[in-house]
């Protein structure tokens, strides 16, 4: 006791830590970007003029036709569709067909989906029906090799793990240097129809 | 007692009103020093949801393209436009925006460029569509639309 003598208690005001702390806060409130990598991913076709001019003629059966006009409405098949939703089923169906239903297709290697879509269609229709066409593809590959839609993406966005990739290969069928199962997505050209 | 408490009078508390001040300072040291975004996007970006979002890995791969209508309708017009770092290009131009970009890549990795495309979902598909044959003519095959993930119902 008698140690104190003379002091009284040297207290810091920390009243205005608070303060300090909002402002911490704020400031890496203002700078953090949150991370946006996210979308769908798509690989182009090569250059048009690199390509030969070949007329390949595809069978009727092994195409599965998806029309946008320019006010975004939808034409499947040659039918119009009004819930863009009911696509994915559809797609499902006609890849998995196998060569039963003679007007599907005949083996999920020939079945071609073929998206066209009008100079006018907005690109969040577009990508809508394009969701609703991969979201077909992984929901298969995933049930291949027996995982879920979601755990199937991130298995497809990291090949480097070679657990990832025998995976990934199993999925997609890869038999010989060519896949069994690959994702056949034409989108073609927009059209000037529409204005 | 009373002993302890007479030689208690005089004040120990530290000064704490030039604390905000030092605050500030920091603050405004920060908000001038830190780089919060490398490009001003100068286009409307309401970017679409979807379900099926995979992600990237290499970010130092990735350029960006930005389509969508320009914020500053007066002076640029309320025609969706496309663009890339800093200024609006035509998408002629896409071609010579990609090589600048792949020369900034490794030799090895300049394949494997990843294009991603923010673009909003009121621009029109005929825009997007001029880029990407632009695309496969640079040669820069990856082509990522950046999407917002939508919930499940």
């Amino acid at each position: 006791m008698a140690r104190n003598k003379g002091r009284s208690n040297p207290e810091i005001n920390s009243s205005s830590m608070a303060d300090i702390a909002f402002l911490l806060l704020i400031f890496f409130l203002v700078t953090t970007t949150i991370a946006n990598d996210r979308g769908l991913s798509l690989q182009l076709p090569p250059n048009p003029e690199d390509i030969e001019n070949i007329d390949i003629k595809i069978p009727e059966r092994n195409l599965f036709k998806i029309q946008v006009n320019s006010a975004d409405k939808l034409l499947v098949e040659g039918d119009p569709l009004e819930n863009v939703s009911e696509i994915r089923g559809m797609i499902k169906e006609f890849v998995m067909n196998n060569g039963r239903d003679p007007e599907s297709s005949d083996t999920p290697k020939e079945a071609i989906v073929s998206l066209k879509t009008d100079r006018g269609t907005s690109q969040e229709k577009f990508i809508e029906v394009l969701d609703q066409i991969q979201g077909a593809y992984y929901d298969m590959y995933a049930e291949r090799i027996g995982v879920t839609n979601k755990r199937w993406r991130d298995i497809a966005s990291d090949l480097t793990d070679p657990d990832n990739k025998r995976l990934y290969d199993e999925g997609r069928g890869l038999k010989d240097g060519s896949l069994e199962f690959p994702m056949n997505l034409s989108i073609a050209e927009p059209t000037k129809i529409g204005g | 007692m009373s002993k302890f408490k007479k030689k208690a009078n005089t004040k120990q508390d530290i000064p704490t009103s030039a604390l905000p001040d030092i605050i500030f300072m920091l603050l405004f040291f920060f908000m001038v020093t830190t780089v919060l975004r490398e490009v001003t996007i100068n286009v409307k970006q309401r970017i679409p949801d979807a379900t099926q979002l995979r992600k990237l890995q290499r970010k130092s791969l990735v350029s960006y393209l930005y389509i969508g209508e320009p914020k500053k309708t007066d002076q640029w017009g309320s025609e969706p436009r496309v663009q890339a770092n800093d200024v609006f290009i035509e998408p002629k131009d896409v071609i010579l925006w990609v090589t600048a970009e792949k020369d900034k890549l490794n030799e090895v990795e300049r394949d494997q460029i990843t294009i991603a495309m923010k673009v909003d979902r009121e621009a029109k598909r005929g825009l997007v569509a001029d880029c990407e044959l632009e695309l496969r003519k640079a040669n820069a095959r990856k082509l990522l639309y950046t999407t917002i993930q939508e919930l499940d119902e």
